[in-house]
């Protein structure tokens, strides 16, 4: 575990690790860290837009309240004075909870999300809140009804999504750490577009109060972050149980950034499968599962292969499951108690009111999959789509059970490609079918996390490319650890 | 209450079934979206079928990725959200109310 008591040259692109030991030990402030991210935040967000709202005075008077509790030498959190973002679907009092949508523009939570109360109760200030695709439907944060967000590597490339805004503002150095929510790949895919990590938490492992939900039984939120051991520390800080969600496993928080520390047991078993070496994967997605393999190896890994001959039935499972809890999910937005409510004309009822705040206040995508869960669960069809889609949900399940006999992590791609161009994938199934690689941690409940991994020269713009570890439920622990030796193994070879 | 439409089961996307999908999903849709939400799930549902392919028979559904089977809290009352924080965001509120449209018709019936 490294441990850092000399202040980062520049606070807003330091870890969470260097940021909280220098403010604990005095040798920078909590305004100062705060300042660091406001002004880069005032400098790059308005080309970027990775942040809707920005909470300036609160967090400086957090902060300096921070500093002053210090300074009396009393006890403060273990994130005491780091700045974190958070995703626009993720409660908080503090602003508007919006998740992407004009139908809940202006909402104002009444309570803040577990994760964020337990961020709050270490000490963490929360900076702002970032832009996401719409209800979190999206791979590319252009379904953002508060404009997209672009990659801060490429302006005319988008970030990824659905926390595209949350992975921009980390790759961008505006904050050191965000939160951002993982439902087919999510947290992954941006922080694979944007060259920071992404950790998709095991199903259950962080509680989903306050996260607004779109597939039940598939969310989770997830930390972005510059380094696989700032990921821990701050799943350290949010998982664990919760007597709010009823879906959240009855465990204490994890124990990540200690099990950091210590050398694994035995030689980790690596696997690969090649149903995620496809041809039509990008020659620089090729390289760098390449470089990493090749990394595993010089670190004494074992690399098994594994046969997961289901990889491509994941988007049709995903998608049916999805939308179908997604359309039972959005039933609540319907203009009566909060939201958008359609002015009616006279004599215009009920249902007009219904359905007028809806699609006035739905965007194109959301709207698309609500369409898309009503027929998969709609009598005639839904046996054929949404009751066999819960049964290859099973064969998937049972198919990583089977490979996870044979190996400790298996590692893969995160996405076939790196970022796009804006605009470019209009049709929607063809951004639908780029979520090949992170669906299937989601339909079995697996966690998963992307590393930056390698670099793709595309029309005169370099893109990072990501790979991505996935392990068995529950054992996030061991993932972390395997993918803090890998992530020490790449950037030792160069990245 | 609108009575339930049965397609033949290889019908192709078409105008009509978009149309009930919409009333079900309580959404509104322009000719144009219509003719767009034909083309896309049509296209979409179309890579859904792929999952026809695999034998499911005797395979039990999972719903949900962890065991998890109802877990009970102890019934100790506690604080609701304050009333006020809650009907901030009401759309139209008369007094402890939130204004709705009429919802019975004249003589009570829907």
């Amino acid at each position: 575990m490294t441990r850092h008591a000399d202040p980062p040259a520049d606070p807003a692109r330091a870890t969470i690790a260097h940021l909280r030991g220098a403010i604990a030990q005095r040798s920078l402030s909590a305004v100062e860290a705060v300042r660091a991210c406001l002004e880069r935040i005032a400098a790059l967000n308005p080309a970027i837009n990775a942040f809707r709202e920005v909470y300036a005075d609160e967090a400086l008077s957090r902060a300096a309240a921070i500093d002053a509790r210090l300074s009396k030498g009393e006890r403060v959190g273990l994130l005491a004075g780091v700045p974190i973002a958070i995703k626009d679907n993720i409660a908080c009092t503090l602003g508007t909870t919006a998740a992407g949508s004009q139908f809940l523009a202006g909402y104002d939570s009444p309570f803040d999300a577990t994760a964020v109360a337990r961020l709050l109760e270490e000490g963490a200030i929360i900076l702002g809140r970032t832009n996401c695709d719409e209800f979190a439907m999206g791979s590319s944060t252009e379904y953002c009804a508060f404009g997209p967000v672009r990659n801060p590597h490429a302006a005319d490339r988008v970030p990824g999504g659905s926390s595209g805004g949350s992975a921009a503002a980390v790759a961008a150095g505006m904050c050191p750490a965000a939160l951002g929510s993982d439902t087919g790949g999510s947290v992954r895919q941006p922080a694979a577009f944007c060259g920071v990590t992404g950790l998709k938490p095991s199903y259950g492992r962080v509680s989903r109060w306050g996260l607004v939900a779109f597939a039940s039984s598939l969310d989770q939120i997830g930390p972005i972050t510059r380094s696989v051991e700032d990921a821990a520390i701050l799943l350290d800080a949010i998982s664990g149980r919760d007597g709010l969600d009823a879906t959240c496993a009855d465990l204490g928080p994890s124990r990540a950034a200690a099990a950091l520390a210590h050398a694994p047991d035995a030689p980790l078993r690596v696997g690969v499968a090649r149903q995620h070496c496809s041809n039509d994967n990008h020659p620089a997605v090729a390289a760098a599962l390449g470089r990493a393999i090749e990394c595993c190896r010089t670190a004494g890994a074992s690399i098994v292969e594994v046969d997961l001959p289901l990889t491509d039935y994941g988007i049709a499972t995903y998608y049916i499951l999805a939308a179908a809890e997604a359309s039972s999910n959005l039933a609540r937005y319907d203009g009566i108690r909060f939201g958008r409510r359609a002015a009616l004309d006279p004599g215009e009822t009920l249902i007009d009111l219904y359905e007028r705040s809806r699609s006035e206040g739905f965007g194109p995508e959301v709207r698309r999959r609500i369409m898309l869960g009503t027929y998969v669960l709609s009598a005639g069809y839904a046996d054929q789509y949404y009751h066999r889609a819960l049964k290859v949900r099973r064969l998937i399940k049972e198919e990583f059970d089977r490979a996870f006999a044979r190996c400790d992590v298996i590692l893969g791609p995160t996405a076939p490609t790196p970022a796009w161009k804006m605009g470019e994938k209009h049709d929607p199934l063809s951004m639908y079918l780029a979520d090949v690689y992170t669906v299937n941690a989601n339909i079995a409940g697996l966690c998963a996390i992307s590393l930056p991994a390698g670099w793709a020269d595309v029309d005169g713009a370099r893109l990072p490319v990501g790979v991505q570890l996935q392990g068995q439920s529950m054992n996030d622990e061991s993932l972390l650890c395997a993918a803090a030796a890998l992530e020490s193994g790449l950037m030792a070879s160069g990245l | 209450m609108e009575s339930v439409l049965h397609f033949p089961v290889e019908a192709s996307f078409n105008v009509d079934i978009v149309r009930h999908i919409a009333r079900l999903a309580r959404l509104r849709l322009t000719d144009a979206d219509v003719n767009a939400m034909v083309h896309d799930l049509g296209s979409i549902v179309s890579h859904l079928d792929r999952l026809r392919a695999l034998n499911v028979d005797g395979v039990a559904p999972l719903a949900h990725p962890l065991p998890i089977v109802n877990r009970l809290d102890p019934d100790d009352p506690s604080p609701s959200l304050p009333i006020e924080s809650v009907m901030r965001n009401a759309p139209s509120v008369e007094g402890p109310f939130i204004a709705v449209p009429k919802v019975l018709a004249e003589g009570g019936s829907s």
